[in-house]
């Protein structure tokens, strides 16, 4: 019973902390561009201003284009609920490992790219064929940050891993440090920020993620923001699991659950300062700079995993 | 009941395959087209689902063993039905059910007599594959495999008149045949001598060291010829899209999985050692053709070809998964063995399946619109609906994506990897886990290739004015094959623990180790391979949630808010006079892939000057294999053959001197 509520809770929190989480980051960007910002309320009223606006579909837009936003947001939501965020006994969690969670992240890949061909704009098919080509290169990187953490824990569970490293006992693990940066590293591409893809740009050839999403509006554009918030969410909070898991509650420990959430916090602010830090000290490269940068973070995993078979810990 | 009980499922598929040749006569006799497609047709997608359940319910039970008065003298045909053959028998006839009903629909164009050949073609080709799975003795499948090739060289080139459908079906012959001789030279050397070809005196030969080594590669060579691994798959783009559609539908679904069988037969059934460095050989072998497959899959511009590349691909994650149960064998890890091989068939079962649906897809698009070239399609969801949908679910199950099928083998194969760090070798436990890294490249790429796949054809716009004419949706027998293949696509996904129960009496068989206990330890919903702490992975529940997730929202978004929608021009950052030329083209999708992976593709560019008053651009991606493997063979073939043309002169006595001079030689040499 106790794990339902939990489950029931999380899936609130992370809905409602997600656009909190993107407006505290852009706050921190515009303080330190010197700007005074909008405040980290701001996500939430674009989102209610586009919900209550009339949707604009292009004449031949298919089901499929109207569909999509729906499939986004929900396996998004379902991405970011299933990782243990507050606690480790979640009921849904074991569902999926490391690996489907790969998977649904492919899936919402795959459908945003589908909807952005639908209307056959240049712009569409041009973010189309980006987007699948940061995919494509992050997905082996970030799976071989997982193996780094699955081959310690002898787990590709999510909530397994975070019970090895963070409760078991405390111990240094080099491997992960390499996996770390490369983690950051997918991060960033794969949720179209600095410098892989510039999130707050239009009407720049460079685009990825915007070039996609042009033509949505309205219902459906708040639900696609909303499902790359939950999606940055779900990757910061991978991140916590794999390399900073301390404060998340055990199982059965409900005690702990306000020292977990706080903990939650603190970090979440912690990533949000230095995801706005990272973005604002670098700029955007061109697109076929990425395979390099994407190839380091490849190279990066697999250093991590060699380290961790040659000092064998 | 009593029926029931005394007939063996060696009998119903004996039964099956020749219901099957009579049915192909039948075709052959009657000429009469509309006999052929509203009844041969689905009476043979019956046979398929008689010899499907055959072969379920000879999963597991005892094995049969049969023996036919016909043959050799001294060598009758003999049968026999085990789980493994049974295991591919059901992939086969799963498979041809969807194909069979799908082709009632497909050949109705076609007039009476080539209609007549092609369906006497047709049945013999299943016929003699299914041959293939119960032979029992080296004679008969040589046979059955020969009949098979041919049967399938004579579909390839049904459109014979075409001179570049000729020169496949050539190609394809060619390779097959090579092929053939490695697999009879290495069923010579397992027979050891003892003049006995039956496949029970190779299982008691014993072989060791380095004939045991010369036979797995014999087999390999042989058997890889027919699957298309590297560098023996010149054939596969070539033949898959000269065949009529649901012919390529069958040769990647099922054909391909004939030379997985051998693999497996040789290697597991009738060789009693396995060596490790086999294993990593297959493992190297399948991952390099893996990721030369989906490669060349980005930068198709045909839709059949493009398939036909993502086929070499798929066959390399089996074979992958083949050479990693082959390590685990070997160091006696039996119960990672059976993980490893139950990925591997499990990818064969749904390769079958997702292949069939997308090859039998492109067919109806072929109809419809009279196009192949990727660049000239688009827009056909608006015409075609149902077909779109049924083809966007093999789309997802190709690109991995779960919770469809192509996702549950390569999670298994991706579990499989990461328990090599348990095997007593210290290099391939550190280096199979990154080898895993190019499997995860193959299979993001893949997703790259789907998406261009069923986004240039089906969705933007219409890249012809005709299309909008001319397309039209299936009919009723071509939406029944397809809607029973993405069910399959469907229900393989979700329900992986059914499945690889019954592919346990293969495991049970080959490596005497079952996943069963422990994948269904937590429940029938709970994908475990090893323990529950593990890993786990429950499709249903993923998909059930999902559709959860997507009801909710659009209740809440609808009743929240208003659902006022309206239609207008698309905005496209406001630029005006959008064009339908204005989108990607299959190259220019394919682009990125081509830049980055240069090295690999060998491409040959012609750029127009800035002043050409008719400017002209052609860009070609060649295969590099082709220039470094196959023209150098064929030149010194051509060479010998020009030496060996010395010697003739076609004087009659110069032959008579050759002669003499034979026998001079034999004389001294056996004086």
């Amino acid at each position: 019973m106790n794990g339902i509520l939990l489950q029931l809770f999380q899936n609130t929190l992370v809905v409602l902390l997600a656009p909190l989480l993107l407006g505290w980051v852009n706050q921190c960007r515009a303080w330190l561009q010197n700007r005074s910002g909008a405040g980290v309320l701001q996500p939430f009223r674009n989102l209610v201003k586009l919900m209550h606006k009339d949707a604009v579909l292009a004449n031949n837009a298919s089901p499929l284009f109207r569909f999509t936003p729906y499939v986004l947001f929900a396996s998004m939501w379902l991405a970011a609920a299933l990782v243990p965020v507050i606690a480790t006994d979640l009921p849904l969690s074991p569902a999926v490992d490391v690996i489907a969670l790969v998977g649904i992240f492919a899936l919402a890949r795959v459908f945003i790219s589908l909807a952005a061909m639908d209307i056959g704009t240049s712009f569409g098919t041009l973010g189309a064929r980006r987007e699948m080509l940061v995919g494509f290169l992050a997905e082996p990187a970030l799976l071989m940050v997982f193996f780094t953490a699955a081959t310690i824990s002898q787990s590709t569970s999510l909530v397994t891993i975070v019970e090895t490293l963070g409760q078991k006992q405390f111990s240094i693990y080099p491997s992960l440090a390499f996996a770390a940066i490369a983690f950051i590293m997918v991060l960033l591409a794969e949720n179209a920020r600095i410098p892989v893809d510039n999130p707050s740009t239009h009407l720049e050839l460079t685009m990825i993620h915007e070039a996609m999403i042009l033509e949505y509006s309205a219902r459906h554009l708040a639900l696609v923001e909303w499902a790359s918030e939950l999606k940055l969410l779900a990757y910061i909070t991978i991140g916590f699991a794999l390399f900073v898991p301390w404060g998340i509650a055990e199982a059965g420990d409900l005690g702990a659950l306000p020292w977990a959430l706080a903990a939650l916090f603190l970090k979440l602010m912690v990533a949000g300062a230095g995801l706005a830090l990272i973005e604002t000290v670098s700029a955007k490269m061109r697109i076929f700079r990425v395979p390099e940068f994407m190839g380091t973070a490849f190279l990066l995993g697999v250093l991590g995993m060699l380290i961790h078979f040659l000092l064998g810990s | 009941m009593t029926l029931a009980s005394t007939l063996l499922p060696i009998d119903v598929a004996l039964g099956v395959i020749v219901y099957w040749l009579l049915l192909g006569l039948a075709g052959l006799l009657t000429q009469n087209s509309r006999v052929i497609t509203q009844f041969i047709f689905p009476a043979g997608a019956l046979g398929a689902m008689v010899l499907a359940a055959a072969a379920l319910s000879g999963l597991g039970g005892a094995v049969n063993v049969a023996v036919l008065p016909l043959g050799l003298p001294d060598l009758p045909f003999h049968l026999r039905l085990d789980s493994l053959s049974a295991f591919f028998m059901l992939l086969l006839g799963a498979a041809t059910i969807g194909i069979s009903l799908y082709s009632a629909g497909y050949f109705r164009a076609m007039e009476g007599g080539t209609l007549g050949l092609l369906c006497f073609e047709y049945h013999v080709f299943i016929a003699a594959m299914s041959m293939v799975f119960i032979a029992d003795d080296a004679y008969l499948f040589m046979v059955a495999w020969e009949t098979m090739a041919l049967s399938s060289y004579f579909l390839v080139t049904t459109d014979h008149k075409v001179p570049e459908i000729r020169r496949a079906g050539f190609l394809y012959l060619l390779i097959a045949h090579v092929g053939a001789i490695a697999i009879l030279m290495c069923f010579g050397v397992m027979q050891g001598g003892h003049g006995d070809y039956t496949f029970a005196t190779m299982r008691e030969s014993h072989l060791t060291g380095f004939w045991a080594s010369a036979t797995f590669l014999l087999a390999l060579f042989g058997f890889g010829a027919k699957a298309g691994i590297l560098p023996l798959h010149a054939w596969l783009p070539e033949a898959h899209p000269a065949a009529p559609s649901p012919i390529s539908a069958m040769m990647s679904g099922i054909m391909l999985k004939t030379a997985i069988y051998g693999i497996l037969r040789v290697s597991f059934d009738l060789l009693d050692v396995q060596l490790w460095w086999w294993g990593a050989l297959a493992l190297t072998l399948g991952l390099l053709t893996a990721l030369f497959g989906v490669l060349f899959a980005a930068v198709q511009t045909d839709m059949k070809r493009l398939l036909a590349y993502s086929s070499i691909e798929n066959i390399g994650i089996i074979l992958a998964g083949i050479g990693l149960a082959i390590i685990f064998h070997s160091f006696q890890k039996e119960a990672l063995a059976a993980l490893a091989l139950t990925a591997a068939l499990y990818h064969s079962l749904n390769h079958a399946f997702m292949k069939g649906l997308l090859f039998l897809g492109t067919g109806s698009v072929l109809h419809a619109t009279g196009e192949r070239n990727l660049g000239k399609l688009g827009g056909l969801i608006h015409r075609m609906p149902k077909l779109a949908l049924l083809v966007l679910i093999g789309t997802l199950a190709l690109a991995g994506l779960p919770p469809l099928n192509g996702f549950v083998s390569e999670w298994l194969l991706l579990q499989a990897f990461l328990l090599s760090p348990g095997l007593p070798h210290s290099y391939l436990n550190m280096l199979i886990p990154i080898a895993a890294a190019a499997l995860v490249l193959a299979a993001a790429l893949a997703g790259y290739v789907m998406v261009k796949f069923y986004g240039v054809i089906f969705l933007g716009q219409p890249r012809e004015k005709k299309l909008d004419a001319q397309a039209h949706d299936i009919g009723i027998w071509e939406r029944l094959g397809l809607t029973w293949l993405a069910l399959g696509c469907v229900l393989l996904g979700i329900f992986p623990v059914f499945f690889i129960l019954h592919i346990d009496y293969v495991n049970q068989m080959l490596v005497g180790q079952t996943l069963g206990s422990t994948a269904a330890q937590t429940g029938w919903m709970w994908l475990t391979p090893i323990q529950p702490e593990r890993a786990s992975y429950n499709p249903l529940m993923l998909f059930v949630l999902v559709v959860i997730g997507v009801v909710a929202t659009i209740i809440v978004v609808k009743k929240f808010y208003h659902g006022r929608l309206r239609r207008g021009p698309a905005w496209d950052c406001g630029y005006p006079e959008q064009t339908a030329r204005m989108q990607d083209t299959a190259e220019g999708f394919g682009q990125p892939i081509r830049q980055i992976f240069e090295l690999f593709f060998g491409i040959i560019r012609e750029v127009p000057s800035p002043f050409d008053k008719k400017p002209h651009y052609r860009g070609e991606t060649r295969d590099l294999l082709w220039e470094w493997c196959y023209l150098p063979v064929a030149h010194l073939i051509e060479r010998l053959s020009v030496l060996i043309g010395k010697l003739q002169h076609g004087r009659i006595h110069i032959y008579l001197l050759y002669s003499f001079v034979t026998l001079l030689a034999l004389l001294a040499f056996t004086r």
